[in-house]
């Protein structure tokens, strides 16, 4: 039987890669020794070197948990200029938020719209509100229900990058869920 | 008696005349130009030199300062000054004067008496050789401010025939800490800047606050996470209080001229919408209902008339309805977006907060969206509040990055000029003329 890759390149290389790996695993292999004799005694040696250490880490955030929401899910999507529709790089975010807010029935969200800084207060405050409910729209109509949802705007009051030009304003127009009770 | 010097006449008459020819000049739609130095409105030289008794120098000083900044006056040095034992109540020897070119002299005496401040000043019109205005200002001592104030309110009335503006609090935002993370304290100061107090505390996000028309009271809007709420706050008393729970976000209150209402947004499920409020009924009703944002409501002086600031036509655009809602449509008409109506206490305009192309402006128009002028350009200039006769224009300008401050332009686009507060600030709000 012909084993065709018909995987990507990468793929490809991959396994290769992975094969040569092995094979130097087994060419490097160190053959067993065992002692003959005991040792003849010989002038105190230094103690045995202390144990590497080990490092303990969290593992991963405890599932139906806040940080597991922020980590595995993602609490904040990004908007346009002066526009409040859910994006296509958006909606796998909320998506997942959706099938995780349904997963843990208990926990309650508000919904955080923020605006970059060219704008006036106001009008920001009102844009922040929109993309708010833009999307909590989108979470009810993904099945989480509509009372477990509170909306807030923020305006232009809180931004995530204090820097200025483009790339910072993109971060600053965002919707954040954020859970205000029921996470684990 | 209101006759006005004949010089100065003048100079208000070629202001009024260039002013004229400009707004003529410019219809509504067509490319709007920033005029900075239109009118060549030369300041009329003012002699001011130091009051005689306590704190004479100062008040003088401060009446100087107010003059300079409106941009109509120029006080002269007092170092050139010839006539130097010059009494409140002894004729000033004019040739002097004339012959420093002095077209006007203000001169005073501060008396104490039984922990009284009593202030003499005179004006006179230096060329003519007589007196245009004699008063006396009594007060306590600590009050000299607004003596000073007071004093240079009579001398800007009687020269320019306009009311004053000095004698007024501004009352704004004070922001601190590092962006991101800023700290917004409500805070009332004159408006030269001097004698800031605050009057909340930072631990809760405040904004926009606005001068009742007819009393020490502000209206303003406070920010938690959880809750937006319009309060009502009397500067005299201390006393707060909500104006309701709407369901949904309440922001951006301004009081009616007669100070009975406030009009203010409300925000349910992403749509805002404008209201108001009958502030001894308690009684609330929605003005507008379309999808679209309508906020920023700001009466007309008459109290018949709103504008707004509204994106149904699918961009920020400023409109004007009636009082109770009726007769709603669009006025600006320029590129760009426009936000931050407000009308001008003469009724005479509606100045704005305009976005085009990466720069912000600070502009006026008449309420039917004609004569749009733009006054300042800056990175981000936004939020003007005026100055009540309608001649200054308060804003917030903030540089890349950096904390807002307040600025003043006056309506010809002329004079503009940093705010002498030394902190940074936004959101500044005028009062009427105290009593």
């Amino acid at each position: 039987m012909v084993v065709r890759f018909t995987g990507s390149t990468a793929l490809r290389l991959a396994l290769v890669a992975t094969a040569v790996a092995s094979l130097a695993a087994c060419q490097s292999k160190p053959k067993p020794t065992y002692p003959t004799e005991a040792p003849a005694p010989t002038a105190p040696t230094a103690p045995p070197a202390a144990p590497g250490p080990v490092t303990g880490q969290p593992t991963a955030p405890i599932p139906g948990s806040a940080q597991d929401f922020i980590v595995n899910v993602g609490d904040r999507v990004y908007f346009d200029t002066d526009r409040h529709d859910v994006r296509a790089d958006a909606a796998p975010i909320l998506d997942a938020q959706a099938g995780w807010l349904r997963t843990y029935g208990s926990v309650r969200v508000r919904i955080e719209g923020n605006a970059d800084e060219r704008g006036t207060r106001e009008y920001n405050l009102a844009l922040g509100a929109r993309r708010a409910n833009a999307i909590r729209d989108y979470l009810v109509n993904r099945g989480v229900s509509s009372d477990r949802i509170s909306t807030i705007s923020f305006g232009k009051e809180q931004p995530i990058d204090t820097g200025t030009g483009e790339e910072a304003w993109q971060k600053n127009r965002n919707g954040r869920t954020s859970i205000v009770s029921g996470a684990r | 008696m209101t006759r006005t010097l004949p010089l100065f006449r003048m100079l208000m008459l070629g202001l009024l005349a260039a002013s004229g020819a400009a707004l003529t000049a410019v219809p509504a739609s067509a490319q709007i130009e920033i005029n900075v130095n239109r009118a060549d409105v030369q300041p009329l030289p003012v002699a001011i030199p130091a009051f005689g008794g306590q704190q004479g120098a100062e008040i003088a000083d401060v009446i100087s300062a107010n003059l300079q900044r409106s941009g109509l006056f120029r006080p002269l040095d007092p170092a050139g000054f010839i006539e130097r034992d010059l009494s409140a109540n002894v004729q000033p020897r004019f040739p002097d004067w004339r012959a420093i070119n002095a077209q006007a002299l203000v001169n005073g005496q501060v008396t104490v008496e039984g922990g009284r401040l009593r202030v003499d000043f005179r004006l006179w019109d230096v060329f003519r050789g007589e007196q245009l205005l004699g008063l006396q200002f009594t007060s306590s001592p600590e009050n000299w401010r607004r003596v000073a104030h007071k004093i240079s309110d009579a001398v800007y009335e009687r020269l320019t025939g306009e009311k004053g503006y000095f004698d007024t609090r501004v009352v704004f935002v004070a922001e601190s800490g590092a962006r991101g993370q800023v700290t917004k304290r409500l805070a009332i100061m004159d408006q030269d800047g001097a004698n800031p107090s605050y009057i909340t505390s930072g631990d809760t996000l405040v904004m926009t606050p606005r001068f009742s028309p007819t009393s020490q009271e502000i209206t303003y809007m406070s920010l938690r996470p959880d809750s937006a709420t319009v309060y009502l706050f009397n500067l005299e008393s201390g006393r707060r209080e909500s104006l309701g729970s709407f369901q949904g976000m309440a922001f951006a209150p301004r009081f009616s001229p007669d100070g009975g209402r406030v009009a203010f947004s409300v925000e349910r499920g992403g749509n805002s919408d404008i209201f108001v409020m009958n502030l001894s009924s308690r009684s609330s009703t929605r003005l507008t209902s379309d999808p679209g944002i309508d906020t920023s409501a700001s009466f007309s002086p008459d109290g018949a008339r709103i504008a707004f600031n509204s994106d149904r036509s699918g961009s920020p655009q400023i409109y004007v309805m009636g009082a109770d809602g009726s007769g709603q449509r669009r006025v600006s008409s320029g590129g760009g977006s426009y936000t931050t109506p407000v009308w001008s206490p003469t009724g005479e305009f509606i100045a704005f907060t305009k976005q085009t192309g990466g720069q912000f402006h600070i502009g006026v128009m008449r309420p039917d969206g004609t004569d749009e002028r733009l006054l300042t350009t800056s990175y981000m200039d936004e939020g003007p509040t005026w100055a009540p006769n309608g001649r200054v224009l308060m804003f917030s300008r903030e540089t890349p990055g950096g904390a807002p401050r307040l600025w003043t332009v006056d309506v010809t686009g002329r004079i503009l000029q940093p705010v002498p507060y030394p902190g940074a600030g936004s959101d500044p709000a005028w009062s009427p003329l105290l009593n």
